[in-house]
């Protein structure tokens, strides 16, 4: 039997996409969310397409507290767990309210992290395992437009980092996901340019593979590679000055 | 946005929502009317598009429940006949009704009430639908089936989304032992040939594949298509029942100018096309894919056509006009007319329904360019249909006039007062409903 998939944020598009593809490829799922019972649809349309086993699981990211008692209470320790857990925000929003910019702050680097590393613990102790991170290329370097969300992710992406090098021999492997821009609700009414824009489906697949090859870090459109090697290259006297 | 449908004419700026659930979808029905669910955008012409509000409902996409006893599946509209084939089929299930391509939803399947290559022995895609759950003008959500609200079930098969919006069905599936089709085909040379072998054919599916060029005593010369589902001891040893998941899918990656498809071309082509089926008739084993759908395999078929798109003529004729009538149409489209894109041919079954396209009798689909010439021949077409007693396909329809769908059809009047009836007119609307005054 392949092993349990835990998907936290399993509401998310991007989460839900994860789903089915891990379901596809023959997975047993475990969907993470708050209001998890409110899942019950996408529960009974995962396991009848794909004929896999489905629970759910209720699950607050930001309640770091309740992470340990949350991974204890899961049927079993899965074998891969992708955590889907994020949160925009407006800039202008962040800028005026800090409450909402911490909010933002640790919805995508407190809880993410808190989450997956009390998983990479007993993955260590089980000596197996892999966890991937939905990080973003807005980490990649803070611009104006989102530097909170920015600044979130650039320190989920180094923890990933971080916990991949330490954990790269015993036996758990962490995988990094830039996905640029993608059609979910997060991006509704953004006009986002189509050549750079994956859909969820696509970071889907990216990640299903990306676990099966073992890959580190994968960016679901290559060209974002360019794009953001391209932005790191602007030195700090002229960039400080686009706007981009 | 600029929104059309498969055939990418006529092209309407339109307004579009894409809710995510029954109360983002009531509070649509409730402030942005007149509107228009939309599934897959596969219907030709205007059907799924109003410049108001076209209602995407893709994401209404989940499947609700399957009872292997009785084969039912419940499922959300949004869910398309290829999830369906490819969730069920590996498990000895397979829709009962299945039309030209696989990327339609549920809701468009009902909405149009589609056939398929087996209307004359099971009927439309209605033969399979046991309840349905339409949300009505003031946002309620209704159930509906033959006894309960028989009136509203009628009319939503095949009343192309005016009386509400489709939510969630129950549909039968029908047990098979493999994916696989024992197709058998045969050469006929003539039109009353190629009738003469549809009304012979006894398999569960038949088509003729015709060639739209031909003329003179060759007029409506074509390939029919017998289908059956093969059975275990059909496959040759070795052969897995369920063939591996739809062929790598090649796609038209731009539209084609205008003169990419010409008519020499397409001319050779199609004779071509006719000489090789002669000489290769007979039986083998096609995967089920291959054998309803040819067009699916090539993704964005309908780039071919270049930008100006393509509109397809489809109406059937009862049996006692239908040779006469069909020899008409061909002559007129092969002779003045220079020729059908793609031509198939059917034989209909007996039908019940309020407003659904098929009866019985021989229907023709036509596929043309978008152009002037082709406009005015399709008008031409029209007139020949309702000479000999035809009526139109809406689904194919994006430029006929009230005037012609009227003459054609007596049940529009009953239609149009189920419609007032429920307070359905000023709701639900799409721009062919208030082109055709329905």
């Amino acid at each position: 039997m392949r092993a349990p998939v835990l998907i936290l944020g399993a509401r998310s598009d991007i989460g839900r996409a994860v789903a089915h593809e891990f379901a596809a490829r023959g997975h047993p799922l475990q969907l993470a969310a708050r209001d998890a019972a409110g899942l019950e649809p996408d529960r009974a349309d995962i396991s009848l397409r794909h004929g896999v086993a489905v629970t759910l699981h209720e699950f607050d990211a930001l309640a770091t507290a309740t992470h340990d008692a949350f991974v204890a209470g899961l049927p079993e320790l899965p074998g891969i767990a992708v955590c889907a857990v994020g949160l925009m925000g407006r800039q202008e929003e962040s800028e005026r309210d800090i409450a909402a910019a911490l909010r933002v702050m640790r919805s995508n680097y407190e809880g993410p992290a808190g989450i997956l590393a009390v998983l990479a613990n007993r993955f260590e102790a089980r000596g197996s395992g892999t966890l991937v991170g939905i990080s973003s290329v807005a980490g990649e370097r803070g611009r104006a437009a989102n530097y909170v969300y920015g600044s979130a992710k650039a320190g989920f992406t180094a923890f990933l980092s971080g916990l991949r090098n330490r954990l790269a021999r015993r036996g758990v492997h962490v995988v990094t996901v830039l996905p640029g821009f993608v059609a979910t609700r997060m991006t509704e009414g953004m006009a986002l340019p189509p050549r750079l824009t994956a859909q969820p489906q696509d970071v889907a697949r990216a990640i299903a593979r990306a676990v099966e090859r073992g890959r580190d870090v994968v960016h679901v459109r290559p060209v974002w590679r360019l794009v953001m090697a391209a932005i790191r290259a602007i030195p700090e006297r002229i960039f400080k000055r686009m706007r981009i | 946005m600029r929104l059309s449908g498969w055939g990418r004419y006529p092209v309407l700026e339109a307004r579009t929502h894409a809710p995510r659930d029954a109360a983002a979808l009531r509070q649509l029905v409730a402030t942005a009317p007149p509107l228009i669910a939309r599934g897959n955008g596969r219907a030709y012409g205007d059907s799924a598009v109003h410049p108001a509000a076209t209602v995407e409902m893709r994401r209404f996409d989940r499947m609700i429940a399957f009872d292997p006893a009785s084969g039912q599946l419940v499922a959300e509209a949004g869910v398309l006949l290829a999830d369906i084939i490819a969730a069920f089929l590996p498990r000895g299930w397979f829709p009962l009704v299945l039309p030209g391509t696989k990327f339609v939803t549920l809701g468009g399947a009902i909405a149009a009430d589609v056939h398929g290559k087996n209307h004359h022995r099971d009927g439309s895609f209605r033969a399979c639908v046991d309840w349905l759950e339409v949300m009505g003008p003031e946002g309620e959500v209704r159930r509906c089936s033959r006894q309960e609200d028989p009136a509203l079930f009628d009319h939503t098969l095949g009343g192309m989304g005016l009386t509400g919006i489709v939510l969630r069905a129950a549909l039968r599936l029908r047990p098979v032992e493999t994916g696989w089709i024992r197709q058998t085909t045969v050469a006929a040379p003539s039109l009353a040939a190629t009738m003469a072998a549809l009304e012979a054919a006894e398999a569960t599916y038949s088509a003729a594949w015709i060639d739209g060029f031909a003329t003179g005593a060759g007029l409506g010369r074509g390939l029919v298509m017998l289908g059956e589902h093969a059975l275990r001891a059909d496959l040759p040893p070795g052969q897995a029942p369920f063939p591996a998941g739809p062929r790598r899918r090649l796609s038209v990656p731009l539209d084609l100018p205008h003169f990419a498809l010409n008519r020499p071309g397409l001319r050779a082509a199609n004779a071509l096309y006719y000489r090789t089926g002669g000489r290769k008739a007979g039986s083998r084993l096609v995967g089920w894919d291959g054998h309803f759908h040819p067009l699916d395999a090539l993704h964005g078929w309908n780039r071919l056509y270049g930008r100006r798109g393509l509109v397809q003529f489809q109406c059937v004729l009862p049996p006692a006009r239908a040779e006469p009538g069909l020899a008409a149409l061909l002559a007129e489209t092969a002779g003045a007319g220079g020729g059908a894109f793609l031509a198939v041919l059917k034989r209909l079954g007996p039908q019940e329904s309020a407003f659904s396209f098929p009866m019985e009798g021989y229907t023709l689909a036509l596929d043309f360019p978008a152009n002037e010439r082709t406009l005015a021949l399709l008008d031409r077409l029209d007139a020949i249909a309702l000479a000999h007693g035809g009526r139109f396909y809406l689904a194919k329809d994006g430029r006929m006039s009230a005037a012609t769908l009227r003459a054609s059809d007596p049940r529009v009047e009953g239609f149009r007062a189920f419609r007032e009836a429920r307070g359905l007119t000023g709701r639900f609307r799409s721009a062919q409903s208030e082109r055709l005054g329905l």
